[in-house]
Parts: structure tokens; C-alpha cells; sequence
């Protein structure tokens, strides 16, 4: 099987290649992330290895900082220019969870940050499931 | 004897507080100094099992208890119990609302995911008499 290269982004990189905004964790951009992963779905973020990771999400609401704290998330990027709550941003200050916000789109976001050599959480290339 | 016990309420339907009872003891553990990958998993279930009872149960409790060998997560409701415990367990199966979603849950991973994580998960659900989850950890190679 082939391992997939990855390559490091600090969050510096991240904020200027989404041209976003950091809401919390202006204090920790040289923070270095080793993938990236996109989702809506929390209970997705629970299953499979997401530490130290960056999150892309279009879901906006408390739970997505809970769920990336538990997870250790290294750092959440709300997508489609989305503004969080003051209870959003207590979360994430509380837990010293960076939050950012993109006005680019989830896919856009996505492709920006791989095609700077972001990887997924993918380890290897996965053997194709063949349809039974 | 147990070094460590703990007790967490946990309040059916209030999503504004649901899961910070895990993230008190993911810090505690963290505090403790646990191994990454042990805090890992418990904090993972601990969630999942607030998140369940939140969302399906009643009010209950969450206990805490460490010692040298175990940690163990007692996670109760007394709310409308599980009718089927062997579908629950199955991937996917759900019966969440379109509130959950709209929260990011309810994909039918909550039960499965914890039995993944757990060294042993024990459930206790009668229809109508509320559900008792105990989710064991071994600790080091004990």
C-alpha cells in the first residue's frame, strides 16, 4: 500500500490561504497541523484519528467546539464566512480552542489547503471496496 | 479501593450544557496524566454516553471512578430505555430527531462507537425503566 506524503500547514498558513479571520488563538498561529478533514457530522468526528488535525465545518453551533476538544482538534474553520455566537467563542476560548471563519466554501477550503499539500487523515491509500 | 470517584449530573435536552461533563474529566485525566491515547478513548465514550442520554434518556448521572488498575464510566438515565439493544449496537441504526442532526449527531454511531472504545461495555436498558451504561478501561497493561 502507499503511504500518502503529507505536509505540515502552521495556522498562519491556514489563515492566509482562506483569507480568514481569526475569532480565538491569535496567540497560537505557529501552531503546525499535520491534515486537515472537512465535516458536519460530529458524530463522524468521534470515530477514527483527529488529533491534532484542522477541522473545516459549515455547522456552527456549540457542539462542534465540545466535539473537537474531545477529539483533539488542533484548530476549527468555519466555513462560508459564518460568524459564531458569544457562547461559541466563550467555548472555544475557555478550552484554548483557535476558531477562524473563511468566506470560501467548504470544497474551495478544501482544495486550497490540499493543493498547498494538506493531506487528509488518511495514512495510506486505501484499498478500493469493490461492490459485492 | 478507588483513588478517584466522581460524580457528573447530567440534565436530559439541555444541549447547551451537553458534554461538558466529558471535557471535565478529559481535563481531570489529562491532569492525572494518563496516557494521550487512553484519555482519548475514555473522553470519547464519556461524550458519546452524555451526548446518548441528552438526546434519548432521562436525567442521570455520569460516575467517575479510578483506580490503579481500571477506569470505569458509569453512565445512567431514567429515561425511555433502549428497545432493542443489539440494533442499537449496530452502525448506523438510529433514532435520533431532525434537532440532533441539525446538532451533527444522530448518524447511529454513538453505542457502536463506544463499544469500539472501551476495553468492556456493559448495557443495562429496559423499555421504560431507563438505560445503565458501565464502560471499563484498563489502565497500563493491568
Amino acid at each position: 500500500m502507499n503511504d500518502i506524503k503529507t505536509k505540515t500547514l502552521s495556522l498562519t498558513d491556514i489563515k492566509d490561504l482562506l483569507h480568514a479571520k481569526v475569532i480565538v488563538g491569535e496567540d497560537k498561529l505557529d501552531i503546525l497541523v499535520k491534515a486537515g478533514t472537512a465535516s458536519d457530522l460530529m458524530s463522524d468526528m468521534l470515530t477514527g484519528q483527529n488529533n491534532n488535525v484542522v477541522l473545516l465545518s459549515g455547522l456552527c453551533n456549540v457542539q462542534v467546539i465540545r466535539t473537537s476538544v474531545i477529539a483533539g482538534v488542533a484548530a476549527v474553520v468555519l466555513v462560508r464566512g459564518k460568524q459564531p455566537t458569544p457562547e461559541i467563542i466563550a467555548q472555544a476560548r475557555e478550552h484554548g480552542l483557535p476558531l477562524l471563519s473563511t468566506p470560501f466554501t467548504m470544497f474551495t477550503s478544501c482544495g486550497r489547503l490540499f493543493s498547498k499539500g494538506l493531506r487528509g487523515v488518511e495514512e495510506k491509500v486505501p484499498t478500493t471496496v469493490h461492490s459485492r | 479501593m478507588a483513588d478517584l470517584v466522581k460524580l457528573f449530573n447530567i440534565t436530559a435536552r439541555d444541549f447547551a450544557k451537553a458534554g461538558e461533563s466529558s471535557l471535565q474529566i478529559q481535563s481531570l485525566l489529562k491532569s492525572i496524566g494518563f496516557e494521550p491515547d487512553l484519555i482519548r478513548r475514555i473522553s470519547i465514550c464519556a461524550y458519546e454516553a452524555e451526548m446518548n442520554a441528552v438526546m434519548h434518556g432521562g436525567d442521570g448521572e455520569l460516575l467517575l471512578t479510578v483506580d490503579p488498575k481500571n477506569i470505569v464510566l458509569e453512565v445512567s438515565d431514567d429515561g425511555p430505555g433502549i428497545k432493542d439493544v443489539e440494533l442499537a449496537l449496530r452502525e448506523g441504526y438510529s433514532t435520533a430527531t431532525p434537532e440532533h442532526r441539525e446538532m451533527g449527531f444522530g448518524a447511529g454511531m454513538g453505542l457502536p462507537n463506544i463499544n469500539k472504545n472501551a476495553d468492556s461495555l456493559a448495557i443495562n436498558s429496559l423499555d421504560g425503566r431507563g438505560t445503565h451504561l458501565r464502560i471499563k478501561f484498563k489502565v497500563g497493561d493491568s
